[in-house]
């Protein structure tokens, strides 16, 4: 058995504990096959540290609970397999950035998600349930835009990697604005110009440096810095209409 | 220390964007400040056109006209982004242009030389 143990691959884990002032603890994880860097928190909390805070509920990608950044980069932690991300066998795991930390890994979210409100992030019916669904094509332009935003999984990975967060507390961030974006495009939203109002506002698209970071992290593929380009045009044009 | 998350194109081509342009505009007022000689006599802008021969002086030469194409790139790139229906093959672009602006420099300084 001894023998074993030894020869098992082991990753070096370092795991943020505590809330600001809190510091990199180092831990000892055994590697195994198709390991994600979830499964590794998970191996630290249930072996290692009971008291471990981080988040986590569908493992499959989809609820948006487990991002963290590893290795510096925010990422989905329970599709990020070790093999892909780890530098020689170490993992460094801290919490996502751009938001208040509460203990550990896990973050305050209420400013991410107070900012999909300031954005207007909600849809405004034009029609009652008791009158039929409004019908749209597929294949309309706008409905096209809109589809490619649509798949958010509200993980704060792009708030999380976007510099102009960081340094504006104001803004709305990718997030929310690729919300406003697939709203700004949906046929059967009643209040165009107050969307419009609230993402024209100082901190909303307008102050989009372009940088990409979260098209470049967002795990699911989506391209808020497209969208938030589209608000943009869209303000512009409403504001030579006279509209804003 | 450089955040993991910066180093991607997108985010190298803005701050190249920046730091060309704070170079640029270092550079311009020394640019009119040696056109305005020639309001004061031919002899003392001939003698900064003279001293721009050296080799060395070329050669920061051929880093201005890099710089200068650097900033139009990535300044259209900016333009791209905010006014065309784009999607993804942005990074192609951006390396495309980077390497256009490189040769630009080289092909004025081959010209100077």
């Amino acid at each position: 058995m001894q023998d074993t143990a030894d020869r098992e691959e082991m990753l070096t884990v370092e795991i943020w504990r505590g809330r600001e002032d809190g510091a990199l603890q180092t831990y000892r994880v055994p590697r195994r096959e198709s390991q994600t860097v979830l499964d590794v928190v998970t191996w630290v909390q249930r072996n290692e540290e009971p008291a471990l805070a981080y988040r986590f509920a569908c493992r499959v990608g989809m609820c948006g609970s487990c991002a963290m950044q590893v290795n510096g980069k925010p990422r989905w932690t329970c599709r990020t397999h070790v093999s892909r991300v780890a530098e020689n066998g170490l993992l460094r795991i801290e919490p996502l950035a751009n938001l208040p930390r509460i203990k550990d890994l896990a973050t305050d979210m209420a400013p991410f998600f107070e900012k999909w409100q300031g954005a207007r992030g909600r849809h405004e019916p034009t029609r009652t349930r008791h009158e039929p669904m409004a019908p749209v094509s597929s294949e309309s332009p706008a409905r096209k835009a809109a589809n490619a935003g649509i798949e958010c999984i509200n993980c704060a990975v792009c708030y999380a990697a976007c510099d102009v967060v960081g340094w504006d507390e104001n803004y709305l961030g990718p997030a929310a604005l690729n919300r406003a974006w697939t709203l700004a495009n949906d046929e059967r939203d009643a209040d165009k110009a107050g969307l419009l109002q609230a993402v024209s506002q100082s901190g909303g698209c307008h102050s989009c440096h372009s940088h990409g970071s979260c098209v470049e992290h967002c795990p699911v593929g989506l391209n808020p810095t497209a969208g938030i380009a589209g608000l943009k045009r869209m303000t512009l044009a409403a504001l030579m209409k006279g509209e804003l | 220390m450089m955040r993991a998350s910066r180093n991607h194109p997108g985010w190298w081509a803005a701050l190249g964007h920046r730091l060309s342009g704070l170079a640029l505009a270092l550079f311009l007022p020394v640019h009119f400040l040696v056109l305005g000689l020639a309001l004061d006599s031919d002899a003392a802008l001939d003698s900064v056109i003279a001293w721009t021969d050296q080799p060395l002086v070329k050669v920061a030469e051929w880093g201005l006209v890099m710089l200068l194409t650097l900033h139009l790139g990535f300044g259209l790139r900016v333009l791209a982004l905010e006014f065309l229906p784009w999607r993804d093959p942005l990074k192609t672009l951006i390396s495309l242009g980077a390497g256009a602006s490189v040769l630009a420099g080289l092909l004025f300084w081959i010209v100077a030389l």
